[in-house]
Formats: C-alpha cells, sequence, structure tokens
C-alpha cells in the first residue's frame, strides 16, 4: 500500500549489479542494526516460514480431528489456543493453515511478478503500441475496486483455491506492470542500454541480461510489499465463503467460522486464526519496508 | 460546468472498458451458466435449448450487443435466490451501503487529516510516533477481523453496542424512506429515537471501516505535510510572519491537502472491497451482503450487477475526485 | 552619526547533524545603517544566508543560535520570543528569495498572499485589504494590477513573481529588507529591472537592504558597502570602492581576481583555489581560509578577530596583503 512508482536511481555501470554486491551486504547490516524493527520482521518472517514447511509436523493435534467432547473449550494447558465447535484444536489448525495461506499469497505474488514484470518490462523498453496495450489494461483493471473485481473473477471462472491464486495476481497486475515501466525507462535512459546496443546485442537479449538485472530489487520490494495485501485479500476471499473450503484449516475461513460464536462470547475460535493473519501481514508490511531502505535508502520515510 | 461535462465524457471509455470486463466475466465459462440453469438431470439437448434460449450459442459481439441493449434498458437480470430483478434489489440496498461506507469515511477522514497534520507539525513527537505506528499496522488490520474484534469488546463485554444484526432492531420500524440514509431520513422528520436506534447499529460497523481508511489517509497527510512545511512558500510565510495557524491551516493544509485528494482514489477502491466484508459480519442489508449471498448459492447475476454497479460507482467516485482537485488547484482548473 | 538599523554582534550559529556538529556561522559582527544597502558577499556555504535565517529566526530545526546578538533598532531578536519574533517579521524586517516563483503560494492568489501580509500587519481591514494589495501590485510596476490580484504564480514571470514578492516584503513597510540571491534565476533584463525596484522602494520608505549574493560584480554595482564571508568567518567589511580598488585580505583579493568585469578580459579570471573547510571538524584552524592562503604565516595560529585597519575598514587577517600605494 506504501509502493511508489518513482523510479530509483538510474545506475550507469554496465553491470553494477555484481559490483555492488559486497557494499549491499555492509548496506544490509546497517540497516538491520540501525533498525531493530526490520530484524524482528525479519525473525518473525522466519518463524512464518517455518511455520508453512513444518506444519503439519510440529501441529500438536490433527488440525482436522474432531473430539466434541471437548468442543467449544476455551484456551488451555492441553489446547493453548482451545478447541472449535468441533472440538478441533485451534493453535494446530492455526499452524497448518500457514502453509496454504502464505501457499496462495507467494503462488499469486510470483504470477503477478512474472506477467507484472515482463508487462512492464516490455511496455518501457519498446513503448509505442505494446505500452499502449500494456497501459490500457493496468487503467481498466484499476478502473474496478480492486477486492470487488477479484469477488467476480473468482465467481466467474469458478470457486477453487488456483482462481483465487489467478484473482489475486490480476488486482496486483497493474502495480507490478507500472513500477517495472517506470523502473525500466529509467534504466533505458541510462545509457548503458544503448551501449550494449552498440555493440551489437539483440532487443530480447538486452532486455533479459541488461534491464532485467537492474530492475529486480526494486522489483522485490514490490514483491514483499504486496505480499502482505495478497494474504488478506485471500483471507477476505475465503471468509466470504470464496475459495478454501472447510473443514481445510485456512486463517479466513476460522475467523469466519469462530464470527458466529464472538456474540456468545467464544472470542479464541475467531481471535488467533484473525490474529496470526494480522501478524503475517504485518511482517511482510514492515519487511517491505526495510527492504525498501536497503534496495533504495533514498526513499526512506 | 463545462470542465464537469468534459470530464464525464472523458470517463465514458473507462465504464465502456468496465461494461466489456463484466461482459467477459459473464461468458468465460459460458457452458456453466447454462449447464446450472438446466439442472442436475440435465441432458446434452436440454443445455443446447437453454443456450439457445438465454442466446449463448449466438456470436460474441452480437452477444455483447444484446448484454448493452439490456443494460441500457437498466436490465440486470434476475435474482434466482430472491426471484427479483437484480436492478430492484440493488437499488433498494444501495442506500444502506453509502450511509456506512460514507460513515466510515468521514470518520477516517476526520481523524486521519488532524493526526497526520499534527504529526507533521511536531515531528518526532508522540503523536508523530503513534501516526507510524497506526499507519503501519493500519494497513495490515484483516477488516473482518477488527470489525469481529470489536463486536467482542462493545457488544459482549462492555454491552455499549447493540447486536451486530444489520441497520435496526428488529422490532424498530425504519424510517420513512427519503434518501434511504436511515441517519438521514430520521432526522428529516424529527425521529430523534431512530436516529439515536441508527447510530448505535452504524457505530461499530463505520469505525470498522474507518480504522482501515485511516492508515493511508494518515500516512499520506503526514508525508505530504511534511512535504509542503519544507518548501520555499512556507518559509516565505514564516518570513511574513503570518501566524502560526494561517502558515499551517491556509497555507500548508491546503497544498498538502492535494496528494491527500489523489490518494482518496486508492482509499475508495479499498473501502468499497472492505465494505463487503464488514457488511457480512455485522449483517448489514447493502449490496455487499447482497452479493455474497448470491456468490454462496452460485446465483450469478447479481454478482455481475454488483461487480458493476461498484465499478461504476468507483469511476463516478474518481470523477468526484478529479473535480474537488480541481476546486483546490487552480494549476489543474487552468491547465483544461 | 545615527545608531544603525541592525546591529549583528559576535552572532555564532551551530547545526547539529547525524554526522557531527557544523559550526555554520562564528562570531559574526556589521551594522546596516538606515537606507544603506549592504552587501554580504561569498562562494555557496560560507554562511551569508545562515546568517540571514539567524536573524529572521528562520533557521531549521537542527539549526541553533550558539551566541550574539542581533539589535534591531535596539531590539535583540536572538532573544525575542517565536511569538514576538512573528509580529516583527513581515512587518519591521522582512526578506526575499530566490526562485520567486517557488516562493510563492501555488495555490493563492498573489492579491490574497499580499493582502494576507496587509492584515497581518499593514493595519488593512478585511474591506480594504483587496484594495489595499492591488495598489501594493501598482507600486511595484505590475501593469494591470486589478486584474493581476486573481492571478496564480504559474500564471506570471519569474521577474513578475519577484515584483510580487517584493510587494509582499514591503507591504508593512519594514525598517530592513534582507535579499536573499534576489535576482538568481532571472534573466539580465529583469535582474536589473528587479534591483532598480529594490532600490527604488528602499529610497523611497528610507528602509535599510541587506543584499546577499555571490556575485561580486552585483554587489559592487547596487551596495555602497560589501562585507566578505568565508567559511562562516567575515573576513573584509568596507565601503565598496575601497574594497574594490584595495582589498586587504587574500580571500577578498582572489574573489575580485575570479569576478569578470566589463573592462578585464577572460585570460585574467582566476577562480579561488581549493575548498571551503569541513565545518565539522573539531580541530578547525583559527583563520579557516588558511588550507586555502598563499600568504599563511605563523602569526596565522592566533584566534582571529575581526580589527580594523583603517576607519570603517576591518578585517579578520593577521598578514594582510599591503596597502598599494
Amino acid at each position: 500500500m506504501s509502493a511508489t512508482t518513482e523510479p530509483a536511481a538510474a545506475v550507469a555501470a554496465p553491470s553494477p549489479v555484481v559490483r555492488q554486491k559486497s557494499s549491499t551486504w555492509r548496506h544490509i547490516r546497517y540497516v538491520l542494526s540501525e533498525n531493530p524493527v526490520t530484524l524482528f520482521a525479519a525473525v518473525l518472517f522466519l518463524c512464518f516460514a517455518a511455520m508453512a514447511i513444518f506444519g503439519p509436523a510440529v501441529a500438536p493435534y490433527d488440525p482436522l480431528a474432531s473430539d466434541t467432547i471437548r468442543a467449544l473449550e476455551g484456551p488451555s494447558r492441553a489446547h493453548w489456543f482451545g478447541t472449535d465447535q468441533l472440538g478441533r484444536d485451534i493453535l494446530s489448525r492455526v499452524i497448518v493453515a500457514a502453509r496454504i495461506d502464505l501457499g496462495i499469497a507467494v503462488a499469486s505474488v510470483a504470477l503477478v511478478f512474472a506477467a507484472g514484470g515482463l508487462a512492464g518490462l516490455a511496455a518501457g523498453f519498446f513503448g509505442g503500441w505494446v505500452d499502449a496495450v500494456v497501459g490500457r489494461i493496468a487503467d481498466t483493471i484499476m478502473a474496478f475496486p480492486l477486492f470487488v473485481l477479484a469477488m467476480g473473477i473468482v465467481a466467474a471462472l469458478g470457486n477453487t483455491i488456483p482462481n483465487i491464486v489467478l484473482a489475486t495476481a490480476i488486482i496486483n497486475f497493474p502495480l507490478y506492470a507500472r513500477v517495472a515501466r517506470a523502473e525500466t525507462i529509467t534504466r533505458r535512459e541510462a545509457g548503458f542500454v544503448d551501449a550494449a546496443r552498440l555493440s551489437g546485442h539483440r532487443d530480447g537479449v538486452l532486455l533479459l541480461t541488461q534491464v532485467l538485472p537492474n530492475i529486480m530489487p526494486i522489483m522485490v520490494v514490490q514483491m514483499s510489499l504486496t505480499m502482505g495485501y495478497a494474504i488478506l485479500n485471500a483471507a477476505g476471499l475465503s471468509f466470504i465463503g470464496l475459495g478454501v473450503r472447510p473443514p481445510t484449516a485456512e486463517w479466513g475461513i476460522m475467523v469466519a467460522e469462530g464470527a458466529s460464536f464472538i456474540v456468545s462470547g467464544e472470542w479464541w475460535i475467531a481471535l488467533f486464526p484473525g490474529a496470526t493473519l494480522m501478524l503475517a501481514v504485518f511482517c511482510f508490511n514492515l519487511l517491505g519496508d526495510g527492504l525498501r531502505d536497503i534496495v533504495d535508502p533514498r526513499r526512506r520515510t | 460546468m463545462r470542465a464537469v461535462l468534459m470530464r464525464l465524457a472523458g470517463a465514458v471509455p473507462t465504464i465502456f472498458g468496465v461494461v466489456v470486463v463484466t461482459f467477459l466475466l459473464t461468458r468465460v465459462l459460458p457452458g456453466d451458466t447454462a449447464t446450472y440453469f438446466a439442472g442436475p438431470a440435465a441432458t446434452a439437448e436440454s443445455i443446447a435449448q437453454i443456450k439457445a434460449s438465454l442466446g449463448l450459442d449466438q456470436p460474441l459481439p452480437v452477444q455483447f450487443w444484446r448484454y448493452l441493449v439490456a443494460l441500457g434498458h437498466g436490465d440486470l437480470g434476475m435474482s434466482l435466490t430472491t426471484g427479483q430483478p437484480v436492478l430492484k434489489e440493488l437499488v433498494t440496498r444501495l442506500p444502506a451501503s453509502a450511509e456506512l461506507t460514507l460513515c466510515g469515511l468521514f470518520l477516517a477522514i476526520g481523524i486521519a487529516l488532524p493526526l497526520g497534520v499534527l504529526a507533521a507539525v511536531r515531528q518526532g513527537s508522540i503523536i508523530d510516533h503513534a501516526c507510524r505506528i497506526i499507519s503501519t499496522a493500519g494497513v495490515s488490520l484483516p477488516v473482518f477481523f477488527t470489525g469481529l474484534l470489536l463486536v467482542y469488546v462493545f457488544y459482549f463485554v462492555l454491552g455499549w453496542a447493540p447486536a451486530p444484526l444489520g441497520r435496526l432492531d428488529t422490532f424498530a420500524t425504519p424510517p420513512r424512506p427519503l434518501t434511504g440514509a436511515f441517519l438521514i431520513d430520521s432526522l428529516a422528520i424529527g425521529d430523534f429515537e431512530t436516529f439515536r436506534a441508527t447510530a448505535s447499529q452504524l457505530a461499530l460497523p463505520a469505525i470498522t471501516l474507518a480504522l482501515f481508511a485511516l492508515a493511508p489517509i494518515a500516512r499520506i497527510t503526514r508525508a505530504s505535510m511534511l512535504a509542503v512545511l519544507g518548501s520555499e512558500f512556507i518559509r516565505t510565510a514564516r518570513a511574513s510572519g503570518l501566524s502560526g495557524p494561517k502558515v499551517v491551516v491556509t497555507y500548508a493544509l491546503r497544498n498538502a491537502l492535494l496528494p491527500v485528494v489523489t490518494v482518496l482514489g486508492m482509499v475508495f477502491s479499498f473501502l468499497l472491497g472492505a465494505n463487503v466484508l464488514v457488511e457480512k459480519v455485522f449483517a448489514w442489508p447493502g449490496i455487499g451482503s447482497f452479493a455474497v449471498e448470491a456468490l454462496i448459492a452460485s446465483d450469478f447475476a447479481p454478482v455481475q450487477g454488483f461487480v458493476l454497479t461498484m465499478a461504476i460507482l468507483y469511476v463516478l467516485l474518481n470523477l468526484g475526485i478529479d473535480l474537488l482537485n480541481r476546486a483546490i488547484d487552480p494549476r489543474a482548473r487552468r491547465a483544461a | 552619526m545615527t545608531a544603525p538599523v541592525l546591529r549583528v554582534e559576535d552572532l555564532s550559529v551551530a547545526f547539529h547533524t547525524r554526522n557531527g556538529v557544523v559550526r555554520a556561522l562564528d562570531r559574526i559582527n556589521f551594522a546596516v545603517d538606515a537606507g544603506q544597502t549592504m552587501a554580504l558577499v561569498g562562494e555557496s556555504g560560507s554562511g551569508k544566508s545562515v546568517t540571514a535565517y539567524a536573524i529572521m529566526g528562520l533557521l531549521e530545526e537542527a539549526g541553533k543560535i550558539t551566541g550574539g546578538r542581533a539589535l534591531l533598532s535596539g531590539t535583540d531578536l536572538v532573544a525575542c520570543s517565536p511569538r514576538a519574533l512573528s509580529r516583527i517579521r513581515g512587518r519591521r524586517i522582512a526578506m526575499i528569495f530566490q526562485n520567486p516563483r517557488a516562493a510563492l503560494n501555488p495555490i493563492r492568489a498573489v492579491g490574497r498572499q499580499i493582502a494576507d501580509v496587509l492584515l497581518r500587519h499593514g493595519g488593512a481591514t478585511a474591506a480594504n485589504a483587496k484594495q489595499r494589495a492591488i495598489e501594493a501590485l501598482q507600486a511595484v510596476g505590475i501593469p494591470d494590477p486589478a486584474r493581476r490580484a486573481n492571478a496564480y504564480p504559474f500564471e506570471l514571470s519569474g521577474g513578475m513573481c519577484q515584483r510580487v514578492m517584493i510587494a509582499i516584503a514591503v507591504a508593512a513597510r519594514p525598517e530592513l529588507l534582507i535579499a536573499d540571491e534576489p535576482t538568481t534565476g532571472l534573466d539580465v533584463t529583469t535582474q536589473a529591472v528587479v534591483m532598480d525596484l529594490i532600490q527604488a522602494m528602499a529610497a523611497e520608505t528610507g528602509m535599510a537592504t541587506i543584499l546577499i549574493t555571490h556575485d561580486l560584480a552585483l554587489a559592487a554595482e547596487r551596495a555602497s558597502r560589501i562585507a566578505v564571508m568565508h567559511a562562516g568567518h567575515m573576513v573584509e567589511d568596507c565601503d565598496t570602492a575601497t574594497l574594490l580598488a584595495q582589498p586587504r585580505h587574500p580571500y577578498t583579493a582572489r574573489l575580485i581576481a575570479a569576478t569578470p568585469s566589463a573592462t578585464g578580459r577572460l585570460e585574467a579570471l582566476q577562480s579561488v583555489p581549493g575548498g571551503l573547510p569541513d565545518l565539522r571538524r573539531n580541530d578547525l584552524p583559527p583563520c579557516r581560509y588558511a588550507a586555502r592562503c598563499e600568504r599563511r604565516a605563523e602569526a596565522c595560529d592566533r584566534v582571529i578577530t575581526m580589527r580594523d585597519i583603517a576607519p570603517h575598514h576591518r578585517i579578520g587577517c593577521w598578514n594582510p596583503l599591503e596597502q598599494a600605494a
């Protein structure tokens, strides 16, 4: 949400990425030591990654096993986060859900990174009708309230997880295409592309060897900044009953299931998955801000 | 006035794009619609027959033309679940959504603007830190979750708020419809009891939306106030000895509002989406919950109508933002 | 002799930055008489503008006045509360800046910007403020002032904008006008017109003017007295004719040699060697020009104070140039 589209500094040397490597590490260490918040976000990120990878192995209970005798129990020593209406262990469900929630977000961000990034790259590099078409598509997507468009896409394509991924990717397309386009134009104007062209390289080669590596850092920042939004978006869709279906453990659905118990005071069913969701989004937003400081120190706020 | 018309004309291609996309969404899997209409016991022939009767066997341009003609007549199809025309459903439910969204927005602006301004004027103060924390944490909040938290605290624990079950208590009678916004309608007839009841039902969902919209507004207000306060014309105003409030409000804030107004477009995009979730949490009888109910029942026409309505509303809101921008910025006025 | 309008005594300013304390001004002394135009001349970074901002009380957050006084007809501006200062600024002391278009509020009609100042200081009432603003525009020579009062800065030329700035500055008839590079960025003919206007306004109201410029030629043409600044020190201060003919500080001499004149040849131009010292250093030499100076001597290690070497001619140098015969 804090994404900006101004181009970052133009780098003029032919392969600045390699040359800067050692100073980049120093800079990363500097940023992390100067900015404990980013360090905190990085640690949190590792925790979430571990949850996604090892989730089922570390969960204390089977996330789908119901035990109706112990239904709707509050947090206790046996069930740290309590149990839900079917007696399932909420802690286990929260842990196992990390994989699907983060999986959807990662898949959609990867998808839009590839599609939006390449479209923006082509638009910025070739200009002309390519630029016009990409711009038109981005504008049309932006003409919709994005979550509403995602709802419509999932409704039309069918209520499945791949379609949630696709919809989330589509609504992020304009952002990626614009950033990639702006960055490409700066790089193109920086001159080293012209230099490479004069020495006889073809456009496609140029694009992939000269421009792409140089816009990579800023695109990675973009990915981190949109991860949080992608998670929110997917969880929102499943909260209203799209995509992931019960009894699968997923944060949005778990909050939805807990919603009806809030008014009768069983707060833990919705609170723990909701808080975890919030923490995950918060983590990615902080991480994105931190990465931006590393990649582009001048844009600090 | 001419400028307004020019801008309206400029929005036509965008609306056309929106209509095309909504049309394409309905035709992505044309087989499904017919199969759905035909029911579970359908044969290949009966599906084909239904396709023909729905015009789905026609070439796409013909279908699009028919879709346009139907739109021109205000025909968005029928809702299978309620048996009502989609347009009628949307029109009856729109005021509830609009009242909620606008209350949330005004609340957000009312808090975020002063917060952002104070944070910028007193840079490094507690308010500044609060503003930065709120604007980072605020964008991380899942609205449906904050809504539930508020319900738990203010309804279940404290008992201050009424049950999250719509716009009015089931036993209360809504005011005679005038604008459809209960707050305004009840005030118009001087029914303060209904006004109070409406306001108390509205409070939690509106606060939920406001918490969500607050963050980006506060963030951009702070950033643009900081930029403006460092600018040369503010130095001139200070060098001229203008009073503090004059410098901050008349000189700095009005200039700082330009980026804020621009960001409102993005805020609306988020707000209209968040509205759907909040309506579900609070059983708010708006167009969002209508669409959600239809979605779950695989009732497609209302979803399409909803997406189209929201998109057109959004285009119009952006138009309004543009006009607001012109009202503030003489450069934008003269450029036309 | 009348008391000067402004007397600056031992004014020192430091900026606290992340990378250390910048001693931007060190014990600056000078005075300006009513009606006089005095120029503050030096390279960028020499502390001319900092001097002006310190006097105005407009230093940015990191800048602090660490010592000295600035007496405006007896009122010590350094000791004034922010509130009292804001009543003095614009009324008794005013300032104009370079890049006039950016110095004006872009979304407020210029007439209203003048009216704002008149309402604050000039005794205008809500009823007559607009009319008084139009008169002020007329006084600075803007044609068709009634129409131009409704114009926005982006609709006016740079020269017009600087006239508006002057109108704002002199609206309340201040005792002192500080013009900070008022002609930088304007084209040559406009520069002359703007300077003529400033001097005409000064002559009419009797206000003193401090002209801040890096352009020694402009100072020579417009000011009756020139004070030369270098790296936060004042190095030489005397009347224009003497300074140009017989500079005593080596830096002044270099500066004159680096300034093109109408009669001189371009090949004769010399740039000043070296750069300004790093003002964050804790071991700054007493003379901040020492590192660049070809006349450096042992005596230069003593603490420098400005001293009179002739009536109304002060320098801050232990080994000055000889007086030409």
